[in-house]
Protein backbone atom coordinates (compact mmCIF):
# COMPACT_ATOMS: atom_id res chain seq x y z
CA UNK A 1 0.00 0.00 0.00
CA UNK A 2 2.87 1.83 1.17
CA UNK A 3 4.72 1.51 -1.88
CA UNK A 4 1.86 2.21 -4.15
CA UNK A 5 1.32 5.39 -2.43
CA UNK A 6 5.09 6.13 -2.86
CA UNK A 7 4.92 5.59 -6.66
CA UNK A 8 2.16 7.92 -7.15
CA UNK A 9 3.35 10.92 -5.40
CA UNK A 10 6.63 10.20 -7.57
CA UNK A 11 4.21 10.21 -10.74
CA UNK A 12 2.82 13.50 -9.54
CA UNK A 13 6.37 14.66 -8.72
CA UNK A 14 7.57 14.34 -11.80
CA UNK A 15 4.57 15.50 -13.93
CA UNK A 16 5.15 18.83 -12.60
CA UNK A 17 8.88 18.92 -12.69
CA UNK A 18 8.09 18.12 -16.49
CA UNK A 19 4.84 20.86 -16.54
CA UNK A 20 7.10 23.64 -14.48
CA UNK A 21 10.55 22.75 -15.79
CA UNK A 22 10.53 22.02 -19.50
CA UNK A 23 9.75 25.22 -20.66
CA UNK A 24 13.58 26.66 -19.03
CA UNK A 25 14.65 23.37 -20.82
CA UNK A 26 13.19 24.42 -23.94
CA UNK A 27 14.18 27.98 -23.63
CA UNK A 28 17.62 27.17 -22.85
CA UNK A 29 17.59 24.83 -25.82
CA UNK A 30 16.40 26.63 -28.33
CA UNK A 31 18.80 30.09 -27.57
CA UNK A 32 21.65 27.62 -29.43
CA UNK A 33 19.39 26.60 -32.25
CA UNK A 34 19.47 28.20 -35.70
CA UNK A 35 16.11 29.31 -36.74
CA UNK A 36 15.99 26.93 -39.69
CA UNK A 37 16.53 24.41 -37.23
CA UNK A 38 13.96 25.19 -35.00
CA UNK A 39 11.22 25.20 -37.71
CA UNK A 40 12.22 21.67 -38.84
CA UNK A 41 12.15 19.77 -35.50
CA UNK A 42 10.83 22.78 -32.30
CA UNK A 43 12.15 19.88 -29.40
CA UNK A 44 14.82 18.40 -31.03
CA UNK A 45 18.35 18.99 -29.34
CA UNK A 46 19.97 21.67 -30.75
CA UNK A 47 22.62 19.45 -33.33
CA UNK A 48 25.52 22.09 -32.83
CA UNK A 49 25.79 25.10 -30.73
CA UNK A 50 25.19 27.95 -32.25
CA UNK A 51 25.85 31.64 -30.47
CA UNK A 52 24.50 34.04 -33.25
CA UNK A 53 21.25 34.56 -31.60
CA UNK A 54 23.40 35.77 -28.45
CA UNK A 55 24.90 37.93 -30.77
CA UNK A 56 21.70 39.20 -32.11
CA UNK A 57 20.30 39.50 -28.41
CA UNK A 58 23.53 41.01 -26.71
CA UNK A 59 23.05 44.36 -29.08
CA UNK A 60 23.77 48.11 -27.83
CA UNK A 61 19.94 48.88 -27.78
CA UNK A 62 19.10 45.33 -25.96
CA UNK A 63 22.01 46.34 -23.12
CA UNK A 64 20.41 49.65 -22.88
CA UNK A 65 16.98 48.16 -21.70
CA UNK A 66 19.38 45.93 -19.24
CA UNK A 67 20.96 49.60 -17.67
CA UNK A 68 17.25 50.94 -17.69
CA UNK A 69 16.15 48.16 -15.83
CA UNK A 70 18.83 48.66 -13.71
CA UNK A 71 18.60 51.51 -12.73
CA UNK A 72 15.20 52.07 -12.06
CA UNK A 73 14.75 48.96 -9.99
CA UNK A 74 17.82 49.71 -7.88
CA UNK A 75 16.78 53.46 -7.18
CA UNK A 76 13.38 52.54 -6.58
CA UNK A 77 14.38 49.94 -3.94
CA UNK A 78 17.01 52.43 -2.47
CA UNK A 79 14.42 54.87 -2.13
CA UNK A 80 11.19 52.83 -1.18
CA UNK A 81 13.40 51.42 1.82
CA UNK A 82 15.22 54.80 3.04
CA UNK A 83 11.48 56.70 3.37
CA UNK A 84 9.24 53.86 4.15
CA UNK A 85 12.03 52.59 6.77
CA UNK A 86 11.59 56.03 8.23
CA UNK A 87 7.70 55.97 8.21
CA UNK A 88 7.72 52.26 9.64
CA UNK A 89 10.00 53.57 12.56
CA UNK A 90 7.21 56.23 13.57
CA UNK A 91 4.48 53.91 13.25
CA UNK A 92 5.91 51.28 15.54
CA UNK A 93 7.93 53.22 18.03
CA UNK A 94 6.18 56.48 18.30
CA UNK A 95 2.86 57.50 19.81
CA UNK A 96 0.75 59.97 18.15
CA UNK A 97 -2.61 60.26 17.70
CA UNK A 98 -3.40 59.68 14.14
CA UNK A 99 -0.69 56.29 14.07
CA UNK A 100 -3.35 53.62 13.55
CA UNK A 101 -5.68 55.58 11.33
CA UNK A 102 -2.27 56.68 8.72
CA UNK A 103 -1.03 53.37 8.99
CA UNK A 104 -3.83 51.80 7.78
CA UNK A 105 -4.26 54.43 5.21
CA UNK A 106 -1.01 53.30 3.70
CA UNK A 107 -1.78 49.47 4.31
CA UNK A 108 -5.22 49.73 2.67
CA UNK A 109 -2.84 50.75 -0.90
CA UNK A 110 -2.46 47.11 -1.28
CA UNK A 111 -5.84 46.49 -1.28
CA UNK A 112 -6.34 48.99 -4.28
CA UNK A 113 -6.13 47.64 -7.73
CA UNK A 114 -3.06 49.94 -8.87
CA UNK A 115 -4.23 50.13 -12.84
CA UNK A 116 -7.36 52.26 -11.76
CA UNK A 117 -4.74 55.16 -10.89
CA UNK A 118 -3.18 54.46 -14.63
CA UNK A 119 -5.22 57.32 -16.39
CA UNK A 120 -3.76 59.81 -13.62
CA UNK A 121 -0.40 58.94 -13.30
CA UNK A 122 -0.22 59.30 -16.83
CA UNK A 123 -1.66 62.95 -16.94
CA UNK A 124 0.28 63.70 -13.45
CA UNK A 125 3.74 62.66 -14.84
CA UNK A 126 3.08 64.60 -18.33
CA UNK A 127 2.07 67.78 -16.26
CA UNK A 128 5.34 67.19 -14.05
CA UNK A 129 7.47 67.03 -17.11
CA UNK A 130 8.83 63.40 -16.85
CA UNK A 131 6.93 61.82 -19.37
CA UNK A 132 9.54 59.35 -21.03
CA UNK A 133 12.27 59.53 -18.36
CA UNK A 134 13.48 56.94 -16.11
CA UNK A 135 12.76 59.17 -12.63
CA UNK A 136 9.07 59.17 -13.92
CA UNK A 137 8.61 55.78 -13.80
CA UNK A 138 10.55 55.93 -10.33
CA UNK A 139 7.81 57.80 -8.96
CA UNK A 140 4.84 55.79 -9.06
CA UNK A 141 6.79 52.51 -8.58
CA UNK A 142 8.29 53.59 -5.43
CA UNK A 143 4.24 54.44 -4.45
CA UNK A 144 2.82 51.16 -5.31
CA UNK A 145 6.14 49.54 -3.22
CA UNK A 146 5.45 51.36 -0.37
CA UNK A 147 2.00 49.80 1.50
CA UNK A 148 4.11 46.06 1.03
CA UNK A 149 7.06 47.32 2.38
CA UNK A 150 5.46 49.46 5.74
CA UNK A 151 3.57 46.60 5.85
CA UNK A 152 6.44 44.48 6.13
CA UNK A 153 9.08 46.91 8.25
CA UNK A 154 6.69 47.92 10.44
CA UNK A 155 5.57 44.29 11.97
CA UNK A 156 9.58 43.67 12.05
CA UNK A 157 10.43 47.01 14.00
CA UNK A 158 7.41 45.83 16.06
CA UNK A 159 9.55 42.83 17.61
CA UNK A 160 12.81 44.36 18.24
CA UNK A 161 13.25 44.42 21.56
CA UNK A 162 12.89 47.75 23.29
CA UNK A 163 15.81 47.80 25.94
CA UNK A 164 18.74 48.99 23.33
CA UNK A 165 17.00 52.25 22.29
CA UNK A 166 15.51 53.15 26.01
CA UNK A 167 19.27 53.07 26.78
CA UNK A 168 19.87 55.38 23.86
CA UNK A 169 17.27 57.64 24.54
CA UNK A 170 18.62 57.73 27.78
CA UNK A 171 22.00 58.96 26.90
CA UNK A 172 19.79 61.80 24.62
CA UNK A 173 19.95 60.30 21.32
CA UNK A 174 17.74 61.47 19.50
CA UNK A 175 15.06 59.38 17.60
CA UNK A 176 16.99 59.89 14.11
CA UNK A 177 20.45 58.82 15.47
CA UNK A 178 18.51 55.55 17.28
CA UNK A 179 16.81 54.89 13.81
CA UNK A 180 19.81 55.23 11.83
CA UNK A 181 22.49 53.60 14.04
CA UNK A 182 20.32 50.92 16.05
CA UNK A 183 16.65 49.80 14.38
CA UNK A 184 18.05 50.20 10.15
CA UNK A 185 21.06 47.98 11.56
CA UNK A 186 19.21 45.40 13.02
CA UNK A 187 16.54 45.24 10.15
CA UNK A 188 18.63 43.84 7.25
CA UNK A 189 16.38 40.68 7.25
CA UNK A 190 13.36 42.94 7.15
CA UNK A 191 15.42 44.91 4.39
CA UNK A 192 16.28 41.92 2.47
CA UNK A 193 12.81 40.76 2.37
CA UNK A 194 11.56 43.87 1.05
CA UNK A 195 14.64 45.11 -1.52
CA UNK A 196 13.99 41.52 -2.90
CA UNK A 197 10.07 41.79 -3.71
CA UNK A 198 10.50 45.42 -4.69
CA UNK A 199 13.46 44.82 -6.98
CA UNK A 200 11.25 42.03 -8.85
CA UNK A 201 8.23 43.67 -9.19
CA UNK A 202 10.05 46.85 -10.57
CA UNK A 203 12.47 44.73 -12.72
CA UNK A 204 9.25 42.87 -14.21
CA UNK A 205 6.31 45.81 -14.56
CA UNK A 206 4.95 46.53 -17.53
CA UNK A 207 2.05 48.28 -17.95
CA UNK A 208 3.27 51.83 -16.20
CA UNK A 209 6.04 51.59 -18.50
CA UNK A 210 3.92 50.91 -20.95
CA UNK A 211 2.03 54.15 -20.58
CA UNK A 212 5.02 56.29 -19.16
CA UNK A 213 7.88 55.49 -21.94
CA UNK A 214 8.03 56.49 -25.44
CA UNK A 215 11.57 56.26 -27.26
CA UNK A 216 13.75 53.04 -27.32
CA UNK A 217 16.19 54.29 -25.37
CA UNK A 218 14.42 54.66 -21.83
CA UNK A 219 12.51 51.60 -22.11
CA UNK A 220 12.77 48.91 -19.62
CA UNK A 221 13.47 45.02 -20.12
CA UNK A 222 9.98 43.94 -20.53
CA UNK A 223 9.01 46.64 -22.92
CA UNK A 224 12.70 46.28 -25.00
CA UNK A 225 11.02 42.25 -24.90
CA UNK A 226 8.35 43.02 -26.48
CA UNK A 227 9.72 45.44 -28.90
CA UNK A 228 11.78 42.32 -29.42
CA UNK A 229 9.40 39.79 -30.45
CA UNK A 230 7.23 42.84 -32.64
CA UNK A 231 10.47 42.80 -34.81
CA UNK A 232 11.87 39.30 -34.64
CA UNK A 233 8.65 37.26 -34.49
CA UNK A 234 9.56 35.02 -37.59
CA UNK A 235 12.65 34.59 -35.60
CA UNK A 236 11.39 32.63 -32.93
CA UNK A 237 14.87 31.43 -31.33
CA UNK A 238 15.91 34.91 -30.94
CA UNK A 239 13.13 36.34 -29.24
CA UNK A 240 13.34 33.06 -26.77
CA UNK A 241 17.08 34.03 -26.25
CA UNK A 242 16.08 37.46 -25.62
CA UNK A 243 13.64 36.14 -22.92
CA UNK A 244 16.29 34.05 -21.25
CA UNK A 245 19.14 36.61 -21.49
CA UNK A 246 16.71 39.56 -19.67
CA UNK A 247 15.29 36.74 -17.39
CA UNK A 248 18.78 35.69 -16.31
CA UNK A 249 19.64 37.81 -13.71
CA UNK A 250 16.80 37.41 -11.58
CA UNK A 251 17.60 33.10 -12.29
CA UNK A 252 21.26 33.06 -11.29
CA UNK A 253 20.29 35.46 -8.02
CA UNK A 254 17.57 32.78 -7.40
CA UNK A 255 19.97 30.16 -8.02
CA UNK A 256 22.49 31.88 -5.36
CA UNK A 257 19.69 33.17 -2.67
CA UNK A 258 16.87 31.03 -3.27
CA UNK A 259 15.51 31.11 0.39
CA UNK A 260 15.95 35.03 0.52
CA UNK A 261 13.78 35.10 -3.11
CA UNK A 262 11.27 32.68 -2.15
CA UNK A 263 10.88 34.51 1.05
CA UNK A 264 11.01 37.84 -0.19
CA UNK A 265 8.39 37.21 -3.03
CA UNK A 266 5.64 35.13 -0.70
CA UNK A 267 5.85 37.84 2.22
CA UNK A 268 5.74 40.57 -0.27
CA UNK A 269 2.57 38.71 -1.99
CA UNK A 270 0.91 38.09 1.35
CA UNK A 271 0.40 41.64 2.74
CA UNK A 272 -2.20 41.26 5.12
CA UNK B 1 9.02 78.70 31.41
CA UNK B 2 6.58 76.62 33.28
CA UNK B 3 5.65 72.99 33.46
CA UNK B 4 2.70 72.95 31.07
CA UNK B 5 4.01 75.13 28.30
CA UNK B 6 7.49 73.15 28.45
CA UNK B 7 4.71 70.00 27.62
CA UNK B 8 3.46 71.85 25.00
CA UNK B 9 7.03 72.40 23.54
CA UNK B 10 7.96 68.68 24.00
CA UNK B 11 4.12 67.59 22.09
CA UNK B 12 5.30 70.23 19.21
CA UNK B 13 8.49 68.45 19.18
CA UNK B 14 6.77 64.92 19.04
CA UNK B 15 4.59 65.71 16.55
CA UNK B 16 7.67 67.93 14.57
CA UNK B 17 9.84 64.04 14.56
CA UNK B 18 6.78 61.93 13.42
CA UNK B 19 6.15 64.55 11.04
CA UNK B 20 9.80 64.19 9.69
CA UNK B 21 9.73 60.53 9.94
CA UNK B 22 6.42 60.13 7.99
CA UNK B 23 6.00 63.13 5.43
CA UNK B 24 8.79 61.38 2.35
CA UNK B 25 6.58 58.10 2.70
CA UNK B 26 3.09 60.16 2.53
CA UNK B 27 4.15 62.87 -0.06
CA UNK B 28 4.97 60.31 -2.42
CA UNK B 29 1.93 57.85 -1.69
CA UNK B 30 -0.60 61.28 -1.73
CA UNK B 31 0.97 62.62 -4.68
CA UNK B 32 0.11 58.86 -6.83
CA UNK B 33 -1.90 56.44 -4.24
CA UNK B 34 -4.48 58.60 -2.90
CA UNK B 35 -4.33 61.75 -5.58
CA UNK B 36 -4.54 58.81 -8.49
CA UNK B 37 -7.78 57.25 -6.69
CA UNK B 38 -9.32 60.48 -6.09
CA UNK B 39 -8.73 62.02 -9.84
CA UNK B 40 -10.01 58.98 -11.86
CA UNK B 41 -13.42 59.36 -10.40
CA UNK B 42 -12.77 63.68 -11.28
CA UNK B 43 -11.79 62.45 -14.70
CA UNK B 44 -14.65 60.07 -15.09
CA UNK B 45 -16.72 62.77 -15.11
CA UNK B 46 -15.63 64.39 -18.26
CA UNK B 47 -15.21 64.29 -21.74
CA UNK B 48 -11.66 64.56 -22.74
CA UNK B 49 -8.87 63.40 -24.47
CA UNK B 50 -6.23 63.00 -22.77
CA UNK B 51 -3.93 65.65 -24.71
CA UNK B 52 -4.80 69.37 -24.96
CA UNK B 53 -7.01 70.96 -22.49
CA UNK B 54 -10.47 70.89 -24.13
CA UNK B 55 -12.08 69.40 -20.80
CA UNK B 56 -15.65 69.03 -20.96
CA UNK B 57 -17.96 68.36 -17.67
CA UNK B 58 -20.88 65.66 -18.58
CA UNK B 59 -21.63 64.30 -15.32
CA UNK B 60 -22.29 60.71 -14.87
CA UNK B 61 -22.85 60.53 -18.83
CA UNK B 62 -20.03 58.50 -19.17
CA UNK B 63 -21.44 55.93 -16.85
CA UNK B 64 -24.43 56.33 -17.99
CA UNK B 65 -22.84 55.06 -21.30
CA UNK B 66 -20.87 52.44 -19.44
CA UNK B 67 -23.27 50.57 -17.94
CA UNK B 68 -25.55 50.11 -21.38
CA UNK B 69 -21.72 48.78 -22.72
CA UNK B 70 -21.85 45.42 -23.39
CA UNK B 71 -18.18 45.33 -23.76
CA UNK B 72 -18.01 46.06 -20.07
CA UNK B 73 -20.15 43.42 -18.85
CA UNK B 74 -18.80 41.04 -21.33
CA UNK B 75 -14.77 41.67 -19.58
CA UNK B 76 -16.40 41.85 -16.33
CA UNK B 77 -17.70 38.62 -16.88
CA UNK B 78 -13.99 37.76 -18.32
CA UNK B 79 -12.39 38.70 -14.98
CA UNK B 80 -14.80 36.94 -12.87
CA UNK B 81 -14.18 33.78 -14.98
CA UNK B 82 -10.54 34.47 -13.95
CA UNK B 83 -11.33 35.00 -10.50
CA UNK B 84 -13.21 31.59 -9.86
CA UNK B 85 -10.48 29.49 -12.06
CA UNK B 86 -7.91 31.25 -9.79
CA UNK B 87 -9.09 30.08 -6.46
CA UNK B 88 -10.71 26.86 -7.51
CA UNK B 89 -7.57 25.98 -10.02
CA UNK B 90 -4.50 27.97 -8.59
CA UNK B 91 -5.38 27.24 -4.96
CA UNK B 92 -5.93 23.39 -4.74
CA UNK B 93 -3.12 22.57 -7.00
CA UNK B 94 -0.76 24.42 -4.65
CA UNK B 95 -1.87 22.83 -1.89
CA UNK B 96 -1.64 19.43 -3.39
CA UNK B 97 1.97 20.92 -4.39
CA UNK B 98 2.86 21.88 -1.27
CA UNK B 99 1.33 18.26 0.31
CA UNK B 100 3.87 16.65 -2.11
CA UNK B 101 6.50 18.58 -0.81
CA UNK B 102 5.91 17.75 2.86
CA UNK B 103 5.46 14.35 1.87
CA UNK B 104 8.01 11.87 2.42
CA UNK B 105 9.52 11.15 -0.97
CA UNK B 106 13.13 12.24 -2.05
CA UNK B 107 14.52 15.30 -3.46
CA UNK B 108 11.57 17.52 -2.41
CA UNK B 109 14.03 20.41 -2.15
CA UNK B 110 15.06 20.04 -5.61
CA UNK B 111 11.41 19.71 -6.88
CA UNK B 112 10.77 22.96 -4.90
CA UNK B 113 13.14 24.63 -6.74
CA UNK B 114 12.18 23.94 -9.98
CA UNK B 115 8.24 24.12 -9.00
CA UNK B 116 8.60 27.72 -7.93
CA UNK B 117 11.00 28.74 -11.34
CA UNK B 118 7.41 30.21 -13.24
CA UNK B 119 7.22 33.14 -10.68
CA UNK B 120 10.39 34.46 -11.30
CA UNK B 121 9.96 35.01 -15.03
CA UNK B 122 8.47 38.59 -15.85
CA UNK B 123 4.46 38.40 -16.97
CA UNK B 124 6.11 39.86 -20.60
CA UNK B 125 8.52 36.91 -20.79
CA UNK B 126 5.88 34.47 -19.55
CA UNK B 127 3.05 35.57 -22.06
CA UNK B 128 5.48 35.29 -25.12
CA UNK B 129 6.85 32.08 -24.38
CA UNK B 130 3.38 30.82 -24.08
CA UNK B 131 2.29 32.45 -27.29
CA UNK B 132 5.44 30.99 -29.18
CA UNK B 133 4.00 27.52 -27.38
CA UNK B 134 0.29 28.27 -28.88
CA UNK B 135 1.74 28.96 -31.88
CA UNK B 136 -0.23 27.05 -34.92
CA UNK B 137 2.57 26.46 -37.05
CA UNK B 138 5.70 26.01 -34.79
CA UNK B 139 4.73 25.99 -32.03
CA UNK B 140 5.29 23.42 -29.25
CA UNK B 141 1.32 22.50 -28.45
CA UNK B 142 1.16 21.50 -31.67
CA UNK B 143 4.01 20.17 -32.42
CA UNK B 144 3.42 17.07 -29.40
CA UNK B 145 -0.20 16.81 -30.35
CA UNK B 146 0.91 15.50 -33.83
CA UNK B 147 3.74 13.28 -32.44
CA UNK B 148 1.09 11.40 -30.05
CA UNK B 149 -1.23 11.46 -33.25
CA UNK B 150 -3.56 13.68 -32.52
CA UNK B 151 -2.79 16.15 -35.39
CA UNK B 152 -6.20 16.38 -36.14
CA UNK B 153 -6.61 18.36 -33.09
CA UNK B 154 -4.22 20.87 -34.04
CA UNK B 155 -5.36 24.91 -33.95
CA UNK B 156 -4.32 28.15 -33.41
CA UNK B 157 -5.13 28.66 -29.76
CA UNK B 158 -4.64 32.16 -28.69
CA UNK B 159 -6.41 32.93 -32.91
CA UNK B 160 -9.69 31.74 -32.03
CA UNK B 161 -12.37 32.77 -29.82
CA UNK B 162 -13.25 29.77 -28.61
CA UNK B 163 -10.16 28.45 -26.52
CA UNK B 164 -8.22 32.24 -26.38
CA UNK B 165 -9.24 32.35 -22.77
CA UNK B 166 -8.51 28.75 -21.75
CA UNK B 167 -4.95 29.33 -23.19
CA UNK B 168 -4.45 32.13 -21.21
CA UNK B 169 -6.13 30.86 -17.94
CA UNK B 170 -4.00 28.02 -18.61
CA UNK B 171 -0.83 30.24 -18.74
CA UNK B 172 -1.70 32.34 -15.68
CA UNK B 173 -1.99 29.22 -13.52
CA UNK B 174 1.29 28.18 -14.76
CA UNK B 175 2.41 31.65 -13.62
CA UNK B 176 0.86 31.79 -10.12
CA UNK B 177 0.71 28.37 -8.44
CA UNK B 178 3.91 27.91 -7.44
CA UNK B 179 3.15 31.09 -4.98
CA UNK B 180 0.26 29.16 -3.58
CA UNK B 181 2.54 26.33 -3.21
CA UNK B 182 4.59 28.25 -0.80
CA UNK B 183 1.87 29.87 1.03
CA UNK B 184 0.33 26.46 1.47
CA UNK B 185 3.82 25.01 2.66
CA UNK B 186 4.68 27.90 5.00
CA UNK B 187 0.84 26.85 6.59
CA UNK B 188 1.47 23.34 6.34
CA UNK B 189 4.68 23.72 8.45
CA UNK B 190 2.89 25.72 11.20
CA UNK B 191 0.33 22.24 11.78
CA UNK B 192 1.88 20.83 15.08
CA UNK B 193 3.32 17.19 14.23
CA UNK B 194 1.51 16.16 17.54
CA UNK B 195 -1.89 16.58 16.41
CA UNK B 196 -1.20 14.09 13.71
CA UNK B 197 0.10 11.82 16.20
CA UNK B 198 -2.99 12.10 18.52
CA UNK B 199 -5.05 11.71 15.22
CA UNK B 200 -3.21 8.45 14.60
CA UNK B 201 -3.79 6.75 17.86
CA UNK B 202 -7.33 7.49 17.22
CA UNK B 203 -7.63 6.15 13.98
CA UNK B 204 -7.90 9.10 11.83
CA UNK B 205 -5.28 9.08 9.51
CA UNK B 206 -4.75 10.04 5.72
CA UNK B 207 -7.96 10.82 4.24
CA UNK B 208 -9.56 11.57 7.35
CA UNK B 209 -6.92 13.67 9.06
CA UNK B 210 -6.89 15.27 6.00
CA UNK B 211 -10.60 16.78 6.26
CA UNK B 212 -9.90 16.74 9.91
CA UNK B 213 -6.80 18.67 10.91
CA UNK B 214 -5.30 19.88 7.78
CA UNK B 215 -7.94 22.08 6.02
CA UNK B 216 -9.29 23.53 9.01
CA UNK B 217 -6.10 24.72 10.39
CA UNK B 218 -5.03 26.04 6.98
CA UNK B 219 -8.46 28.26 6.85
CA UNK B 220 -6.45 31.51 7.50
CA UNK B 221 -3.67 30.61 4.80
CA UNK B 222 -6.39 29.67 2.50
CA UNK B 223 -8.09 32.84 3.18
CA UNK B 224 -5.11 34.96 2.85
CA UNK B 225 -4.51 33.34 -0.49
CA UNK B 226 -8.24 33.45 -1.79
CA UNK B 227 -8.03 37.06 -1.36
CA UNK B 228 -4.38 37.43 -2.89
CA UNK B 229 -5.79 35.36 -6.07
CA UNK B 230 -8.90 37.95 -5.69
CA UNK B 231 -7.54 41.24 -6.03
CA UNK B 232 -5.09 40.00 -8.44
CA UNK B 233 -7.41 38.72 -11.09
CA UNK B 234 -9.56 41.27 -10.74
CA UNK B 235 -6.65 43.91 -12.27
CA UNK B 236 -5.10 41.84 -14.37
CA UNK B 237 -3.67 42.96 -17.90
CA UNK B 238 -0.11 42.09 -19.08
CA UNK B 239 -0.19 38.56 -20.02
CA UNK B 240 -3.71 39.07 -22.10
CA UNK B 241 -2.05 42.13 -23.12
CA UNK B 242 0.88 40.85 -24.84
CA UNK B 243 -0.74 37.35 -25.68
CA UNK B 244 -4.44 38.48 -27.16
CA UNK B 245 -4.31 41.82 -26.61
CA UNK B 246 -7.81 41.35 -25.53
CA UNK B 247 -8.71 39.56 -28.64
CA UNK B 248 -10.00 37.80 -30.99
CA UNK B 249 -12.82 39.94 -31.16
CA UNK B 250 -12.80 40.62 -27.49
CA UNK B 251 -12.80 36.83 -26.39
CA UNK B 252 -9.91 38.15 -23.85
CA UNK B 253 -11.21 41.25 -22.85
CA UNK B 254 -10.47 42.21 -19.07
CA UNK B 255 -11.65 45.08 -17.55
CA UNK B 256 -8.12 46.82 -17.26
CA UNK B 257 -7.44 45.49 -21.34
CA UNK B 258 -10.69 47.78 -22.03
CA UNK B 259 -9.39 50.70 -20.19
CA UNK B 260 -5.92 50.71 -21.57
CA UNK B 261 -8.10 50.35 -25.11
CA UNK B 262 -10.39 53.21 -24.45
CA UNK B 263 -8.42 55.46 -22.79
CA UNK B 264 -4.62 54.96 -24.50
CA UNK B 265 -5.61 53.80 -28.24
CA UNK B 266 -8.83 55.80 -28.51
CA UNK B 267 -7.75 58.57 -26.53
CA UNK B 268 -10.79 58.80 -24.80
CA UNK B 269 -10.08 59.10 -21.55
CA UNK B 270 -13.05 60.24 -19.60
CA UNK B 271 -14.65 57.38 -20.69
CA UNK B 272 -11.54 55.08 -19.86
CA UNK B 273 -11.38 56.48 -16.08
CA UNK B 274 -14.84 55.57 -15.69
CA UNK B 275 -13.92 52.15 -16.66
CA UNK B 276 -10.96 52.22 -13.74
CA UNK B 277 -13.50 53.73 -11.26
CA UNK B 278 -15.90 51.16 -12.69
CA UNK B 279 -12.99 48.42 -11.79
CA UNK B 280 -12.13 50.47 -8.52
CA UNK B 281 -15.25 50.15 -7.02
CA UNK B 282 -15.62 46.55 -8.38
CA UNK B 283 -12.56 45.36 -6.53
CA UNK B 284 -13.64 47.00 -3.49
CA UNK B 285 -17.08 45.48 -2.88
CA UNK B 286 -15.95 42.32 -3.68
CA UNK B 287 -12.93 42.39 -1.95
CA UNK B 288 -14.68 43.79 1.49
CA UNK B 289 -17.54 41.53 0.96
CA UNK B 290 -15.03 38.25 0.98
CA UNK B 291 -13.33 39.84 3.87
CA UNK B 292 -16.20 40.20 5.98
CA UNK B 293 -17.37 36.58 4.92
CA UNK B 294 -14.60 34.76 5.84
CA UNK B 295 -13.98 36.81 8.98
CA UNK B 296 -17.71 36.26 10.51
CA UNK B 297 -17.05 32.68 9.37
CA UNK B 298 -13.99 31.79 11.17
CA UNK B 299 -15.20 33.31 14.84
Amino acid sequence: MNAVKNIFLYVVAVFFLILMGYPFIFVLFTSFKTPMEYMMNVWALPKTISIENYIKVLQPYFLRYFLNSIVVSSCTVAIVIFIASMASYAFARMHFRWNKVLFTLFVAGMMIPAHTTLIPIYVLINRLGLFDSLPGLMGPYTSFSLPVAIFIMTGFFKEVPKELEEAALMDGCSHWVIFRKIMFPLSTPAIATTGIYNFLYTWNEFIYALVLINSPSIKTLPLGIREFYGMEAVNIPGVITAILVGSLPVLIFYFLAQERVINGLVSGAVKG
Amino acid sequence: MNTSSMKRVNKLNIAGTVFLFIFPAALVYCLFNVFGVAMTFYYSTLKWTGIGTSMQYIGLLNFLKLVKDPMLWHSLKNNLILVIVSISVQLPLGLMLALLLTSKIKGTKFLRTIYFMPMLLSTVATGILWSLFYDPNFGLLNFFLEHIGLASLKSGWLGSEKTAMTAVLITICWQYTPMYMILMKAGLTNIPEELYESARIDGATGNKAFWHITLPLLSDTIKISAVLSLVGSLKYFDLTYVMTGGGPNGATELMATYMYKKGFVEFNMGYGSAIAAFMFLVALTITSTVQYITRRRSF
